[in-house]
């Protein structure tokens, strides 16, 4: 589904005396559709410079990021012109990172809702009650479902940011620490929303802080060092 | 999918210009002044395609081109080089003279007759102006504001063109019992939100909207901004969003463009344009508005 193949990328900064920071080199690993795939490594070793560079929020440097999209067929995320990388954004990629990117004045219900009418074609009513029932199973309070999430505590942004991630069911799921901030009920709620993505075949690669839940959520590892 | 209108080259030069302008302005000289015949560079062989349905951002600081650029995409201004093509899908059946057989795009906008660029103009684009004493007659009642775009556009019934503003101004959060008062009684964001009815009247396919929050209190531009985006989501417009402002482009736009000293140095994915910027001009922006 995704071949990683010899992916570097540099940072040169321009505005602090042409300083270049190598963020990541050579790495190389491959997942199979339905596979998922854990990153692990010490702090500052690339991890999640190599997650925003599958999603090309980062230009990558040097190497090729193949991936089978059902859009398009195969491409190289490495270089895939901007309006391709929206369109598969759009339509089968998506990418949780630690924190809640927190759109200002929208409340949670329709922070979760959003991607799902926007990408899924259901009515208002369905994508309604695909959102509380996630919400719901996340455990955010009910009278929550109204306020902004720019309010919430730490462990509540980062459970509407995975309700919203994976609401829409993307084909590919990228995850930078989506459990840091949760305390050990609501890892095991999120795992066991991960094993039903799985279970209904999204491929997955993610970073997670706490090696034994790496070990236990993924089917491969690729350390970074 | 085809863009809504490609634009290549697009340039605009004030005075009598000389053959070192280009190589002695842009970002490199850090001025769009030429120091030999001292002609403005004010923006130099922009391209970019505008899609359906889509925002794009325009970054940069001021003297950049931002204003430039909507000036000559709205026919306000001659541009001295460059096209602005239209593609086919549903403009051919409004001006089938300006398609060549088979061709997919327009001919150049840029160089039709004043006359039928007005056509396109009302049919077409909106704009809003950071300055709402340019798009909006102060002293004119607001709901007459907004008929004087719909008789632009070809509309001639007077109940009719009343009901539609009456629409409009109740769709940007103005009351309707307040469409007779002209936008000089109004506050500024109230006056940004009529020009934003009055650009919508007309049901453009492209709004053109130049640093439409600029100036004004926080909360007033939040609820500006807010507008926009449920008012892109209802009419899937592209929009052309100019700002200095990164956070604006961050909350709008999916793509966007950087200019500086009157030339493109960059584009890219807004979110990558944020976090990973490639050109020093870029990286500068970026770490001074964080
Ligand atoms: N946008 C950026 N600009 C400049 N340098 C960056 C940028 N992003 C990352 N880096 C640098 O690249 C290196 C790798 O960072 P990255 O965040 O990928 O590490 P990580 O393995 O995810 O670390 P952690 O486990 O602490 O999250 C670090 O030295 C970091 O400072
Ligand atoms: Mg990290
Ligand atoms: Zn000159």
């Amino acid at each position: 589904m995704i071949t990683v193949d010899n992916l570097s990328k540099n940072f040169l900064l321009h505005i602090l005396g042409e300083k270049r920071i190598e963020a990541c080199r050579a790495v190389s690993f491959r997942v199979p559709p339905g596979g998922f795939l854990g990153l692990s490594g010490p702090s500052g070793t690339g991890k999640s410079t190599v997650l925003k560079c599958l999603y090309r929020t980062y230009l990558p440097t040097g190497g090729a990021i193949r991936y089978d999209s059902a859009a398009w067929g195969p491409v190289d995320l490495a270089t895939l012109p901007d309006r391709a990388v929206i369109d598969l954004r759009h339509r089968e990629m998506g990418y949780v990172s630690q924190f809640l990117k927190v759109i200002p004045r929208v409340s949670a219900l329709d922070v979760v809702m959003e991607p799902i009418l926007t990408r899924n074609g259901v009515s208002r009513e369905a994508a309604r009650q695909r959102a509380t029932r996630l919400l719901e199973q996340l455990r955010i309070p009910r009278h929550l479902f109204d306020a902004y999430p720019a309010t919430f505590s730490g462990g509540e942004q980062q459970r509407v940011n995975i309700a919203r991630a994976v609401s829409w069911k993307p084909r590919l799921l990228l995850l930078d620490e989506p459990t840091a901030s949760l305390d050990r009920g609501s890892v095991e709620i999120v795992l066991d929303i991960l094993k039903e993505m799985r279970g209904e075949g999204t491929t997955m690669i993610g970073i997670f802080h706490d090696t034994a839940l790496l070990e236990s959520v993924t089917d491969s590892v690729y350390s970074i060092c | 999918m085809e863009p809504l209108i490609r634009v290549r080259g697009l340039s605009k030069r004030f005075g009598p210009g000389c053959d070192r302008c280009l190589d002695s302005t842009g970002p490199e000289h850090d001025t769009n002044v030429c120091p030999h015949c001292d002609s403005v560079t004010a923006c130099s062989d922009l391209s970019f395609d505008l899609f359906p349905d889509e925002a794009l951002g325009i970054v940069g600081e001021s003297g950049s081109g931002k204003s430039t650029l909507v000036r000559l995409l709205h026919f306000e201004w001659e541009a001295s080089g460059g096209s602005m093509e239209l593609h086919r899908g549903g403009a051919a059946a409004l001006w089938p003279e300006i398609f060549a057989d088979q061709d997919q795009f327009s001919a150049n906008l840029l160089t039709m007759s004043q006359f039928q660029k007005r056509q396109i103009r009302n049919a077409l684009m909106g704009i809003v102006y950071q300055n709402p004493h340019l798009g909006l007659r102060m002293q004119v009642s607001s709901g007459g504001n907004i008929a004087e775009r719909l008789l632009g556009a070809g509309w001639r019934n007077i109940a009719g063109m009343r009901e539609r503003a009456a629409e409009l101004l109740e769709r940007t959060e103005i009351p309707v019992r307040r469409m007779d008062e002209p936008p000089c009684n109004f506050s500024g964001g109230m006056q940004q939100r009529v020009q934003i009815a009055k650009a919508l009247s007309n049901k453009p396919l492209i709004l053109l909207l130049d640093e439409v929050t600029t100036g004004l209190d926080l909360s007033v531009q939040a609820r500006v901004l807010d507008l926009i985006r449920n008012l892109r989501r209802e009419f899937k417009l592209s929009m052309l969003v100019v700002s200095h402002d990164l956070g604006v482009v961050n909350l709008l736009c999916q793509r966007t463009m950087v200019l500086k000293s009157g030339r493109v140095v960059e584009e890219g994915l807004t979110d990558q344009i944020l976090q990973d910027p490639q050109h020093r001009y870029t990286q500068l922006l970026v770490a001074s508005q964080l």
